[in-house]
């Protein structure tokens, strides 16, 4: 699914990766844990596309694909999903809006005939359900005045609309009350199967306790420093990561 | 002989006898009589300077250097079929054209409007409704302290009168084209409006400006609203002059008490354009709701000037202004709100936004706030700022293109002054019109 061979990634010509290495095959759930500032947003953010991040060296392929030759709707129409750390406001551009411009392009991208308003509306009410959202939550602006919390479900809602191969959750766990966290967990949970992998970024180990990964890895100063199975997560739960 | 104005001061004032003389001996006396006392303000005056204060960012230097002449013929070289194209699908409205500040008969419409309702030409109301026509024309609109609402008051040919009478609804809004078309040399062009809403009376009424050809002109647009004790208007004005004129246009409205209104101004064409818009909340309880949007591109120049004025208790303005700057093309906006002593509980919001396209455009926003009284609320609020970045990589890593992103946010922010409009049809034109114009932005390329 996803191959991360030595990359090294730079910003504003500051080194945060520094030879990161991931492999990720279908089906399988990994976690990345880390303390602050050592790299896991920004793996995030490189897997998406974002342009402020430089790839200096390194490789990363994407079933079979290079992933860093591709823009970033290119890559989300491949079937790569970032759940934002901070979900981005934007006025004036409804949740139904979006979520149906981005479903019908990757539909299309895969040369799908475009869903219908009918047929999107009952998709995304099915969504909603699960996830306990409040169909008003459509009609609003992006993100624009939801709490925090209704802007991580908001990016777990986008996520099982668009059904991506690789989701990579980047701390969506951050700031959500136990409720909100078992939603997001569910509705992560629900979308398991055997074709479609996960990398939950966190930095509590509580998540895992619901989404519980095959692999935890420990990444420290822009790699990864230490790797095995879900029991590693409690390890680092009890001593923290001063021994990295 | 056509009447030429060589750019002075001298000639604008001069010229007006020969004006007088050639083509408006059928008109009543106070009308003439008003012409003359209104060249005053502008003998007085002169075009403004940067000197000015609220001409500080508008430089009018071309247009002084500039020779305009009153059109000579009549209406001519505007097919019906370029009308129709003007119209917006699906509207059924009254429609009153006007090529050159003249009324064209044969092209226009205005049906039955109702009961007691006037919808005509103003000529045609000054020589049938005196009287009501010189309650009204010019006791709004100051010719003494504007210089171009002094030049429209002495040389304005014609424009639309609407009378609503007190208890009633003008079902069908009103479409009022202004054609400029090439005459062989920049015309001087000077619409005059007059309208009328009664009390308890709804009106709706567009105001569109439109080019037959892309030629060199001076226009000059005065239009005077008297909103009557809980009436109701809904005003546009859509500007879409040629790329290469100088364009003037005055709004100046009069609330009484427990009046609404609603103004929506669209700027998109024209080389200089200045668009005045002067509410005067005169009676208690007034509502003024002034929306705006402006884009430009190439070396265009916009300035919006907004002076709201509130001279009673208890009433609420909002101003909404949205600008698209792209190319090298500069924006105003001047916000001014006016509270005058005695006008407790006013509620006076102000926001311009503006969102610039190329590192070369430019804006300047400025809000002026002038209260004489302590008990008031009165905010404002300007940004400006390229396209939000983070919000268009949002929209990409979802799997929308970079110039659908583009567009979806665009969309978004010239939303947020269209959206306000009641008229469907004619926001959905717009919409179109604006969305055509950020596509060829998008393909003349630089931005990809």
């Amino acid at each position: 699914m996803l191959e991360v061979k030595n990359l090294h990634v730079q910003v504003d010509d500051k080194e945060i990766l520094k030879g990161m290495d991931i492999t990720v095959a279908p089906g399988e759930v990994h976690s990345i844990m880390g303390p602050n500032g050592s790299g896991k947003s920004t793996l995030a953010q490189v897997l998406a596309g974002k342009e402020a991040y430089e790839v200096t060296e390194g490789e990363v392929t994407f079933q079979g694909k290079d992933l860093l030759d591709l823009e970033p709707e290119e890559r989300a129409c491949e079937g790569i999903f970032l759940a934002f750390q901070y979900p981005v406001e934007i006025p004036g551009v409804a949740n139904t809006y979006l979520l149906r411009e981005a479903l019908n392009a990757k539909r299309e991208y895969r040369d799908e005939k475009p869903l219908k308003h009918v047929e999107f509306a009952k998709l995304a009410r099915e969504k909603m359900k699960t996830l306990g959202i409040d169909e008003d939550l459509l009609k609003r602006s992006v993100n624009a005045g939801f709490s925090g919390g209704e802007k991580k479900r908001n990016e777990i809602f986008q996520m099982q609309i668009l059904e991506p191969a690789l989701a990579v959750l980047d701390e969506t766990d951050s700031g959500l009350d136990i409720d909100a966290l078992k939603i997001v967990a569910n509705g992560v949970n629900s979308m398991r199967d055997s074709g479609r992998s996960f990398i939950v970024i966190t930095h509590y180990q509580r998540l895992l306790n619901y989404i519980v990964p095959d692999f935890v890895h420990v990444m420290v100063d822009g790699k990864i420093v230490r790797s095995g199975g879900k029991e590693l997560a409690h390890e680092l739960e009890e001593k923290g990561y001063a021994e990295f | 002989m056509a009447i030429v104005f060589d750019g002075t001061r001298e000639s604008y004032v001069g010229g007006l006898s020969e004006f007088l003389d050639s083509g408006q001996k059928d008109v009543p006396e106070w009308v003439t009589a008003l012409r003359r006392e209104a060249i005053s303000g502008f003998a007085k005056l002169g075009f403004p300077t940067l000197s000015d204060e609220e001409w500080r960012f508008t430089n009018l230097e071309a247009l002084r250097r500039g020779s305009f002449s009153i059109a000579e013929n009549g209406i001519s070289g505007v097919s019906e079929k370029s009308v129709d194209s003007c119209g917006f699908p699906g509207l059924d409205c009254l429609r009153l054209v006007f090529v050159n500040g003249r009324f064209a008969t044969s092209l226009s419409d205005a049906g039955d409007a109702g009961e007691g309702i006037l919808v005509k030409s103003l000529s045609e109301a000054i020589s049938e409704h005196g009287d009501l026509v010189r309650e009204h024309l010019a006791r709004y609109a100051d010719y003494e302290k504007d210089a171009f609402i002094s030049l429209n008051t002495s040389y304005f040919e014609d424009g639309i009168f609407v009378y609503v009478p007190d208890g009633t609804v003008l079902e069908k809004p009103v479409h009022v084209l202004h054609v400029s078309t090439d005459e062989g040399s920049p015309l001087f062009i000077n619409p005059r409006n007059l309208i009328i809403v009664g009390q308890s009376s709804v009106a709706k009424v567009i105001e569109h400006y439109v080019a037959a050809s892309q030629s060199v002109y001076f226009s000059n647009a005065v239009t005077e609203v008297v909103c009557g004790e809980n009436a109701n208007l809904e005003h546009y004005r859509l500007e879409f002059e040629s790329r290469k004129a100088f364009n003037f246009s005055t709004l100046r409205v009069n609330q009484q008490k427990n009046s609404n209104i609603a103004s929506h101004s669209i700027l998109c064409g024209g080389a200089i354009v200045r668009n005045n818009v002067h509410p005067v909340l005169a009676g208690e309880g007034c509502n003024s709701d002034i929306y705006g949007l402006f884009i430009s591109e190439g070396r265009q120049h916009m300035d919006n000037f907004m002076r709201v004025e509130h001279a009673s208790p208890h009433c609420d303005s909002r101003q909404f202004y949205n600008g698209v700057l792209d190319g090298r093309s500069k924006g105003v906006f001047h916000g001014r709100i006016l509270v005058h002593e005695g006008a407790e509980k006013t509620d006076a919001k102000q926001t311009n936004r503006n969102l610039l396209l190329s590192d070369t455009a430019q804006i300047d926003t400025k809000p002026q706030l002038e209260i004489y009284n302590d008990d008031v609320k009165c905010t404002h609020g300007a940004t400006i700022g390229q396209m939000d970045e983070e919000a268009l990589f949002y929209l990409r890593s979802r799997g929308i293109s970079m110039r659908q992103a583009k567009i979806i946010m665009l969309r978004a922010f010239t939303g947020e002054t269209l959206e306000h409009m009641s008229i469907d049809s004619v926001r959905e034109a717009l919409e179109g019109v604006v969305m055509k114009w950020f596509e060829q932005r998008l393909q003349n390329g630089k931005r990809g």
